[in-house]
């Protein structure tokens, strides 16, 4: 057991060293299996996945299974609804933030503490928590089955808000009073100077808030009924849903393609991954 | 010198937010550019929370045409029905698994990746990719593998000692593949973090503990642990939201809450009491007990704010 903590950065010998590889690797190993046997299986008729003992090599059902993924069990217009209310969602809340922390900035408000702690409040109330309400109140406002009831009520963030706000806070008291004598009116000031320098921010906030709209679940289940325009997780629900004669095959194809787009802004975002999953846990 | 920054608590509005000279003081503007967020918030959140408040003093009945005032009778309920009991146990089991599992594992590999001499970026890399996938692919990728007919994970055990459970049809079988996935998939995340905590930690500490002679075991208890304990506080905040609220499609697709309500989290069974069940008081008198544990870990994690990015005072 005392090997386990052979861990701490210091000269040791070579065995110890080895022992800590060893376990990684296997870790390495057991962390990637799942997807990767998704992989393999995505790519297997159903007779061999059936097949004993299992084939872990690539089959020969791989276009077929991820084009029943995409046309038949309609994964594509699923990725098409969910990329599109990503990008409506992502916009809307960078602009609605943007507005709401230059106030907080640079404005001498009525009650600004008290609006302050209003927004921060919300910081991790998850929309599920109060899911029968919302759905009561947005299925009255006859948004049930539509666009409106994926987007608009996800469009103030506290998240996005306090970060801009910090961001703001961070921006040199000096260059806003020069650009105040220069004679900056107000929307130059926001849109010459502060919005390109929040530049970094709103990239990465953009790339977060993209993966959280990407995975949502609970909502789309319950509010949107309408099959052509569920989002893409349901649809991955709904491809298991099938009766005993699921096709394994496919729905791996299918998990493989819901997986790969917040893969992709995982890997562009790994390298500042410890500021940016702490922005995506939150509202 | 920067003003404001990460360091002070969010809560401390007045002494942050204290700004000599704002760039407009034309209060109007400033209010019309706060109307959207606050209008979304009013609609959306603060509203639906306090009518999810009024609807749990309520029964409502006939597909919601006839509501009665019952005063705490959907609590009453939710503490005394047996089948409730049970949701709350499987809840706290599950909750329990799910945050030490992950936050242990995390700590551990953090350890490791953090000892080694070569290779770290690559350990980094590829132990905290699955954080990228949603909990939906965790759930499925789960169910395909433990299912009783094509599943890899019997077919494995049967060839090594030739026993293939039925994973989702034992209640603790089934709790304990409903975790994994949700451990599995929220592994990186600790990882990551302990990892940033592990390479600010004050040098001079560790290496003073070493010169005094401290075991591994000792420099573990004694050292690392004391010091990272800003990290597991908050990290023990969100992993408690992760495993309450965003494991839903984990158990939605694995186990449906069964079998036997063995798997029935408080997530599904508000889900399930709000919207298959239509029992709406119920549901909302689960949601706001949930409310009230998300506004205690919210005012956790604010006096938290700030202290678990900076170690021994170097700052």
């Amino acid at each position: 057991m005392r090997k386990v903590f052979s861990l701490f950065r210091q000269k040791e010998g070579w065995g110890k060293g080895m022992f800590s590889h060893l376990t990684l690797l296997f870790a390495v190993a057991v962390v990637g299996a799942p997807v990767l046997l998704a992989l393999v299986f995505s790519t297997q008729t159903p007779a061999q996945i059936f097949s004993f003992p299992p084939k872990l090599a690539f089959g020969t059902a791989t276009s077929e299974n991820y084009s029943l993924a995409w046309e038949t069990y309609r994964l594509g217009l699923y990725m098409k609804n969910s990329l599109f209310i990503a990008i409506t969602v992502t916009l809307g809340k960078t602009l609605t933030a943007f507005l709401a922390a230059t106030a907080f900035v640079y404005f001498r408000l009525p009650f600004r503490g008290f609006f302050f702690a209003f927004v921060l409040m919300t910081l991790m109330m998850p929309t599920e928590i109060m899911i029968v309400a919302l759905f009561d109140r947005v299925t009255a406002l006859g948004w049930a089955d539509s666009a409106f009831a994926l987007t608009v009520p996800f469009m103030a963030s506290a998240t996005s808000v306090f970060l801009f706000r910090q961001h703001f806070l961070q921006i040199p008291l000096e260059l806003v009073d020069a650009a105040r004598v220069d004679g900056v009116g107000l929307s130059a000031f926001m849109l010459r100077i502060l919005l390109p320098m929040s530049r970094n921010v709103i990239a990465a906030m953009a790339l977060i808030d993209f993966v959280y709209v990407w995975n949502q679940y609970l909502w789309p289940l319950v509010i949107i009924r309408d099959g052509s325009r569920q989002m893409v997780q349901v649809g991955l629900r709904m491809m298991t849903s099938g009766q005993d004669a699921t096709h394994w095959g496919v729905v791996m194809a299918g998990a493989v393609l819901t997986l790969l787009p917040p893969l992709c802004v995982f890997l562009l975002l790994q390298r500042s991954l410890a500021l940016s999953v702490s922005l995506g846990r939150e509202k | 010198m920067l003003r404001g920054g990460w360091i002070q608590s969010p809560l401390c509005m007045e002494r942050c937010m204290n700004i000599s000279t704002p760039f407009s003081s034309n209060r109007w503007l400033g209010l019309l550019f706060l109307l959207p967020t606050l209008l979304i918030l009013v609609m959306f959140l603060y509203g639906p929370i306090l009518e999810t408040l009024r609807l749990s003093f309520h029964q409502v009945a006939f597909l919601g045409l006839r509501e009665e005032f019952c005063g705490l009778g959907n609590y009453r309920d939710l503490f005394f029905e047996p089948g409730y009991r049970r949701m709350f146990q499987a809840t706290l089991i599950f909750t329990f698994f799910t945050v030490t599992g992950g936050m242990g594992l995390g700590l551990l590999l953090a350890l490791l990746v953090h000892g080694v001499k070569g290779g770290r970026g690559f350990y980094r890399l590829f132990l905290i990719w699955p954080y990228a996938l949603s909990p939906a692919v965790a759930g499925v990728i789960f169910l395909f593998l433990f299912s009783n007919q094509v599943g890899l994970v019997n077919a494995g055990l049967d060839a090594l000692f030739g026993r293939h459970p039925d994973w989702l049809a034992s209640p603790a079988l089934a709790m304990t593949v409903v975790v994994g996935a949700a451990i599995w998939k929220n592994i990186g995340y600790n990882l990551i973090f302990y990892l940033a905590a592990l390479s600010s930690l004050p040098r001079d500490v560790l290496e003073a503990a070493r010169m005094d002679g401290a075991g591994h075991v000792m420099r573990l208890l004694r050292v690392f642990l004391p010091l990272l304990a800003p990290m597991t506080l908050f990290l023990l905040v969100v992993n408690l939201m992760y495993a309450v609220f965003d494991v839903f499609p984990v158990v939605d697709l694995i186990t449906k809450g069964g079998p036997s309500d063995a798997t029935l989290l408080m997530i599904y069974s508000l889900y399930r009491d709000g919207f298959e069940f239509l029992k709406t008081g119920s549901a909302a008198a689960q949601s706001v007990l949930l409310l009230g544990a998300v506004a205690f870990l919210t005012l956790v994690k604010f006096r938290t704010y700030g202290r678990g990015i900076h170690y021994g005072g170097r700052q």
